[in-house]
């Protein structure tokens, strides 16, 4: 019992050691980064502190499906969407981008991103491709039509257009010369159900126009001349490079579906700044008074709770390092709010200790008991703690995304952690004492705050 | 042995005293303003865009300068700093943006430092809303059945349930009161964030409750002969002293927070505060006294039928 317990210590030790050592905002050597965290193992900013937009600064951008009434993207369609978005946010340029989809939209991060609203245009703006009937009246490149995917923001006309096919049909897209003038022209391939359907609309409609539409705006116009089946071309007037645009525009920019902006969250660098430095003062002063209250008011086992108190801030870190957890300002305040939880803990091992010593018990057994007595009102306490922060992760997606989220999850992993440090590791830490200085404590029972 | 449970009537009183003008805030607020907070521009749709310059401008001549630019629906106010503006407007699209930012240096002879942006589009706003809704019930009923749960093996465990949740209501209405007042006082506004320290405060508020609870299960096991009443007193005094420790402890790390903590989320610590307060409250005067008045019939207890009012001499739990 007693050679088990030293054992469990030596173990509780060396853990708290390494969490330690992981917590320190220093360089982990690399063998150390693939033996603690061989998920992160191809990333550069393994075993450091993943800071939210909120506290680094950047832009969070929630997209969304635009279509009419009714209508809802499937669950494909929106991972195509999140792939077209993503190779996007790459163009961008912008270090540890994030897209990710939600229930029904996609989220994208952009930390510590220069021009937010720039870069909300080159996400957005570009990239739904169209091809539309016009009918008997060509209209002028550069115009901008409703069609029958949705409206148009400055229309020439009320009149909607039908949309025949969207660009997510093309199945190859490529900028060749015409051998005579020089003059570039795009040449595209279709897939095999775009073919059906263009080869359908192009062999009712020769002599008709066919716009190429470009988010509402027209690229081009033609004449159908002939029936398009599997391959075409398109002509306008364009230089090299805008044609060369054009067509990676048509290869990466046709998304699935058309993409509103719903919730656009931008945080300044100097904000953020200014939340690190204030939440670290914050955090700080709160857990220094917390130690000194538990020192004064409990003694002797307070001592061995704010050594606990300590090895739960070390653990904690390290999991935020190792997960890893982003962590934002409400992610802080759950947090230092386990910290309460932890402490509450032992505040009942302890005055269950001080009834059971006041009602004459021997220290080795009140100890004993406070512990065992205690642990039922920690673990239904803490259960009830942790169901509510599941239920927030749930319905976190939908308010806000990370910031309730956030918060959940430093809140579910400092609940889970107090529970190993402020009952497992205190107690071991009590035995230990009791077993070593268990004669000269007998008559030291003020230590005890007895 | 000081008898807290005897005062009972008066704790219901003194909670009547404090929820019923909160109800009537709510109320107000309601009659004013259609809800029953100001709501943020998460569940409402629109922008909010904070801007700090290097000295003073006065919320009217921004609200005035929007005007100008044919954005009528403009609120503007200072956070703390006079030179930082908050601005609430309809949602803007960033080419609209743009040109505002270029208008107000015009205007303002300087370009301001964008603190903050926030745009959120008026549908996605309707569904926080319902979300929001659901999640507060779904806690609720997730906890009242944990602690059936989790009293499954004393006698009317439904009554642990429903007294833990009347205080737990009990909590998110004083610190919606408070939240619904300082929306009159400060012009606090609703978002995301004051939910989650709503269903923070149900967690907290459970789990002190669940902490009386316990002793009393463990004490009617123990001590058969007395009555109900005094077992329910005794859990009480035995579990003050963790009560009192463990609120002073949640205290120092929230006032900590407040006063040097980010702006950002001080509305969200202050209403977990006045909220928590409020659980280490009602955990030791509504819930347990609950119980006892529903052992012993108590006004509208005695609805439920079964027993008389005169008390059980044995432990009925």
């Amino acid at each position: 019992m007693q050679s088990r317990n030293n054992l469990v210590l030596v173990i509780i030790v060396l853990l708290v050691a390494l969490a330690t050592y992981i917590a320190l905002p220093i360089d982990h050597p690399d063998w150390f980064n693939r033996i603690v965290a061989p998920h992160q193992k191809d990333d550069p900013n393994a075993l450091t502190l993943r800071l939210g937009l909120d506290l680094q600064g950047g832009t969070q951008i929630q997209l969304m499906p635009d279509l009419p009434e009714g209508q809802t993207a499937t669950e494909e369609e929106l991972d195509r969407a999140r792939a077209i978005i993503e190779r996007r946010v790459n163009g961008l340029g912008v270090n540890e981008s994030l897209v990710q989809t939600g229930k029904d939209r996609i989220i994208v991060a952009l930390p510590g991103v220069e021009d937010p609203d720039a870069a909300i245009e080159t996400l957005r703006g570009t990239g739904q491709l169209e091809f539309v009937d016009l009918g008997d009246t060509p209209l002028p490149a550069g115009s901008q039509i409703n069609t029958t995917l949705g409206p148009a923001p400055n229309p020439v006309n009320d009149k909607v257009y039908e949309t025949i096919m969207t660009g997510d049909k093309l199945k190859n897209v490529d900028v060749r010369r015409d051998p005579n003038t020089q003059k570039p022209y795009i040449a595209f391939e279709l897939t095999k159900e775009g073919s059906e359907i263009f080869g359908k609309y192009s062999g009712d409609n020769i002599g008709k126009y066919l716009a190429i539409v470009m988010d509402k705006t027209i690229l081009s116009a033609p004449v159908i001349r002939a029936k398009i089946t599997d391959a075409g071309i398109i002509e306008g007037d364009f230089t090299v490079e805008e044609a060369q645009n054009l067509a990676i525009q048509m290869k990466y920019g046709a998304l699935p579906v058309p993409l509103k902006v719903v919730d656009v969250r931008t945080i300044g660098p100097s904000l953020g700044e200014d939340s690190i430095r204030r939440s670290l003062l914050a955090g700080t002063i709160g857990v220094i008074v917390v130690l000194l209250f538990m020192l004064a008011y409990y003694r002797l086992p307070g001592f061995i709770a704010d050594l606990a108190l300590l090895s739960f801030v070390s653990f904690n870190i390290a999991l935020y390092k190792i997960i890893p957890v982003v962590l934002t300002l409400p992610g802080i305040a759950g947090f230092l709010l386990t910290t309460g939880t932890a402490v509450d803990a032992n505040i009942l091992i302890f005055e269950r200790m001080r009834e059971e010593l006041r009602a004459g018990r021997s220290l080795t057994s009140a100890v004993e008991a406070g512990f065992s007595r205690a642990w039922t009102s920690i673990l239904d306490s803490n259960l009830s703690t942790i169901l509510t922060g599941l239920i927030l992760l749930y319905f976190g997606s939908n308010f806000g995304a990370s910031v309730v989220q956030g918060f959940a999850v430093t809140l579910i992993i400092g609940v889970l952690v107090s529970m190993f440090t402020a009952v497992f590791a205190t107690r071991t830490f009590m035995r230990f004492m009791i077993q070593y200085f268990a004669e000269p404590l007998k008559s030291k029972l003020s230590w005890f705050s007895v | 042995m000081y008898d807290i449970i005897k005062h009972r009537r008066w704790y219901y009183i003194f909670s009547t005293l404090v929820i019923i003008p909160g109800l009537l805030i709510m109320l107000y607020s309601m009659l004013t303003i259609g809800t029953p907070f100001r709501l943020a521009i998460d569940f409402t749709g629109g922008s909010l865009w904070e801007l700090r310059f290097s000295q003073p401008i006065p919320p009217g001549e921004m609200v005035s300068f929007f005007q100008s630019q044919g954005i009528n629906d403009v609120n503007v106010h200072t956070i703390g700093n006079p030179n930082t503006l908050v601005i609430r407007t309809k949602p803007l699209d960033p080419a609209e943006k743009q040109q505002l930012l270029t208008a107000i240096e015009q205007q303002f002879g300087e370009k301001p430092v964008e603190l903050q942006f926030r745009a959120v589009g008026p549908t996605v706003g309707k569904e926080v809303t319902r979300t929001a809704f659901i999640a507060v019930l779904m806690a609720s009923l997730v906890i009242l059945g944990f602690i059936i749960w989790a009293f499954r093996q004393v006698d009317h465990p439904v009554r642990y349930g429903v007294s833990a949740i009347i205080a737990m209501i009990h909590d998110v209405l004083v610190a919606s009161a408070f939240f619904s007042l300082m929306g009159f006082i400060a012009g606090w506004e609703v978002d995301a964030l004051f939910l989650t320290a709503l269903l923070t405060v149900i967690g907290f508020s459970v789990q002190d409750t669940i902490v009386v609870f316990d002793r009393i299960r463990e004490n009617s096991r123990r001590r058969k002969g007395e009555s109900f009443e005094v077992i329910a007193n005794r859990s009480l005094l035995e579990t003050m002293q963790r009560s009192i420790a463990t609120q002073i402890n949640a205290m120092f790390v929230m006032i900590a927070l407040l006063l040097f903590g980010g702006v950002t989320i001080r509305q969200f610590i202050a209403t977990m505060f006045v909220g928590m307060l409020s659980g280490t409250y009602s955990s030791i005067f509504i819930a347990t006294p609950l119980l006892v008045s529903w052992n012993n019939r108590e006004g509208i207890f005695g609805w439920f039928g079964g027993r008389k009012k005169a008390r059980p001499k044995k432990a009925s739990v």
